[in-house]
């Protein structure tokens, strides 16, 4: 490093310039450069940079190319073949989209059973998650206690969770039976009932997501909110619920709007519970969406099918997303945005 | 003027005002109570029944405490299952996976944050913009790539991946790191004469350790627990992961329990040795995991 101390300028004034003389006096290799090429006129400052950017991201441009663009447009072609990995893909047209449409008897009950999770799972999630969020800040004595209890579930192996509440659920011998048979009610079989399977699976689900990253960012959120407001409310005459109602809850619907939206993208994904609790069944009440395309890919290794049931899936995401957007000017409130 | 004050204006004795926050905070106190045991049932449960006999499980009223609790379960679990195997294959995929994300997310979140180069936003929003993309639409070309290259029951589509980039996620977690540690520093390396790939790995990444070890307990739980990528690519149990190991013993297809004998005391053994190293791993970094959860939600 000839470069060291006594060959700088004094004191340079901007960082180009700092750059520019630190670049002119590397001409010796130091162990470690990178990028060995000051000196040579074309390696202008500018370039060094820019490629230096070029190289840092590289590993991400190879992935983006090799196992997102590229794979993307391979199942949009893809979607449009009969394939079955062992012959080559036939092309067919639109057969897969219009099959999907009128002709597969599984395609429209299993997105209806996929949204009927979504409509259970994300309100419910989401209101269970801002209370334990609420609850928490309220810095009550082993908060940090409490936070730990309520998070655990969400580190807990996805695999292992689903048993836990297999046997809480079980009809016979399960505890959630048994407490309901304290106060006189039979407890239907749960997983194993056609009208209780969804929502058993959506309890499954709660445990594991509510107390989770999701109460994290809600109290992040809450403790985001600048108490000068809580101050002047309360100067105002606000009781607790009208600081909740005109405070509390604008100031955190950016939050919750987030999480809204990646929310709704997990439910609609509901894959593993069903695939591990129930299999799909019982006669094929929790036969979601994606366990649709899942069956269809790696068991019937239709690929070509299941490729535009991926793109069917694609649009529905972006749909939800747009309407959430769209309807976000209604109710979520930007500090700091211009209000009209 | 404070709360307290503006209360008192309004004509609130204190001592009131004391006993209604009194009672106030012990409703909060008992909903809070309520729900952390509520939450923790389901785990208590299988904990305790992982050293039950069979026949304290499938019993009704439930036993709350075995009368002579049965270590021997989780010798079991080791004889009859394969369960050290699972349990190194599990931890292998899941080092080398989290090692070559955090590796190289890091470079690339180092690389948006720090350089100046064209179409550097354009290309910030792909990698954002990658986060909506459902894992369901590549899943069959992922297949497919990974069967040409022969590596279908290998570990190799769940590892090598993660090399290439890292996700968006941890992508943009390590940008809004960079972004808030100030440029004089690998400046003045820089004006030393040292190289860039030199500055990020003597002068920046001492400074990154409390992020590495959120982005690290991040990506540790989710390769540990992933089910789906195990279930698609491996075949052979001898390559299973716990996930799919557990699967298996549950459904018969792991384990020499013969068929339609009871197994849950055993699968509940089996669940605990599977949840403990996260458990571990969570109470001893969750100040970390925690912080990556906010950094990564918040600054969004």
């Amino acid at each position: 490093m000839a470069s060291r101390s006594s060959t700088n300028p004094p004191a340079p004034r901007s960082q180009a310039n700092r750059l520019e003389a630190a670049a002119t006096a590397d001409t010796t290799a130091a162990p470690g450069v990178l990028l060995v090429a000051p000196g040579r006129p074309w390696m202008t400052l500018r370039r060094r940079e820019m490629l230096a950017g070029y190289v840092f991201i590289s590993p991400w441009i190879v992935g983006y190319l090799a196992l997102q663009l590229g794979p993307v447009l391979a199942s949009l072609l893809l979607s449009l073949t009969a394939y079955n990995i062992v012959e080559p893909p036939q092309f067919v047209g639109t057969r897969n989209y219009v099959t999907a449409f009128t002709n597969d008897d599984l395609f429209w009950p299993s997105l209806r059973r996929s949204l009927y999770y979504v409509a259970l799972d994300v309100p419910v999630g989401i209101l269970l998650s801002l209370l334990l969020a609420l609850l928490l800040n309220q810095r009550l004595r082993g908060t940090n206690l409490f936070r730990t209890l309520f998070f655990l579930p969400s580190v807990t192996p996805t695999v292992a969770a689903i048993f836990f509440w297999v046997w809480i659920m079980q009809p016979d011998w399960g505890l959630l039976n048994w407490t309901l048979s304290l106060v006189g009610v039979r407890g239907p079989a749960w997983l194993g009932s056609i009208e209780w399977a969804i929502p058993s699976l959506v309890t499954i689900d709660l445990w594991t997501a509510v107390g989770g990253t999701r109460m994290v960012i809600f109290l992040a959120g809450l403790q985001g909110i600048p108490r000068e407001l809580y101050e002047a409310a309360a100067i105002d005459g606000a009781g607790a619920w009208r600081r909740f109602r005109h405070v509390t809850l604008p100031m955190l619907t950016p939050t919750i709007f987030f999480v809204t939206v990646l929310t709704v993208i997990f439910a609609l994904r509901v894959f593993t519970s069903a695939y591990i609790a129930t299999g799909g069944g019982p006669a094929y009440a929790t036969w979601f969406y994606t366990f649709h395309l899942f069956k269809q890919a790696f068991q019937f290794f239709s690929m070509g099918y299941a490729s535009a049931l991926g793109w069917i899936l694609m649009v529905v995401l972006l749909a939800f997303t747009f309407v959430q957007f769209r309807l976000q000017s209604r109710w979520v409130h930007y500090e700091g945005e211009r209000q009209s | 003027m404070t709360v307290h004050a503006a209360a008192q204006r309004r004509g609130y004795t204190k001592r009131s005002d004391r006993l209604r926050r009194l009672a106030v905070r012990n409703g909060l106190y008992t909903l809070v109570l309520l729900l952390a045991i509520l939450f923790t049932i389901p785990s208590y449960w299988t904990l305790v029944g992982s050293i039950k006999k069979i026949s304290e499980i499938l019993v009704v009223p439930p036993v709350w405490w075995p009368a002579e609790p049965q270590w021997r379960n989780y010798a079991r679990v080791w004889e009859l299952t394969p369960y050290g195997l699972f349990f190194t294959n599990t931890l292998t995929v899941t080092a080398a996976s989290v090692l070559g994300q955090v590796l190289t997310a890091s470079l690339v979140g180092y690389g948006f944050a720090r350089f100046r180069f064209p179409g550097r936003n354009l290309l910030f929003i792909l990698v954002l913009s990658t986060l909506m993309l459902p894992p369901e639409l590549t899943m069959v070309p992922h297949f497919i790539i990974f069967k040409e290259l022969g590596w279908l029951d290998t570990w190799l589509p769940l590892i090598v991946p993660n090399y290439l980039g890292g996700g968006a996620f941890f992508i943009f977690l390590f940008r809004q790191f960079f972004l808030t540690i100030p440029p004089d520093l690998d400046e003045a390396a820089r004006l030393d004469g040292a190289g860039e790939l030199r500055i990020f790995w003597s002068v920046i990444s001492p400074l990154c350790l409390p992020v590495w070890a959120a982005a690290s307990i991040i990506s540790f739980l989710a390769h540990w627990n992933d089910f789906i990528g195990p279930l698609i690519y491996l075949n052979t149990q001898d390559k299973y992961t716990l996930s799919l190991g557990l699967a298996a013993f549950r459904t018969g297809g792991v384990g020499g329990v013969p068929m339609g004998e009871p197994r849950d005391h055993l699968l509940m053994a089996a669940s605990v040795m599977m949840t403990l190293p996260v458990v571990l791993m969570f109470f001893a970094a969750q100040r970390y995991f925690i912080r990556g959860v906010v950094m990564s939600g918040i600054k969004g």
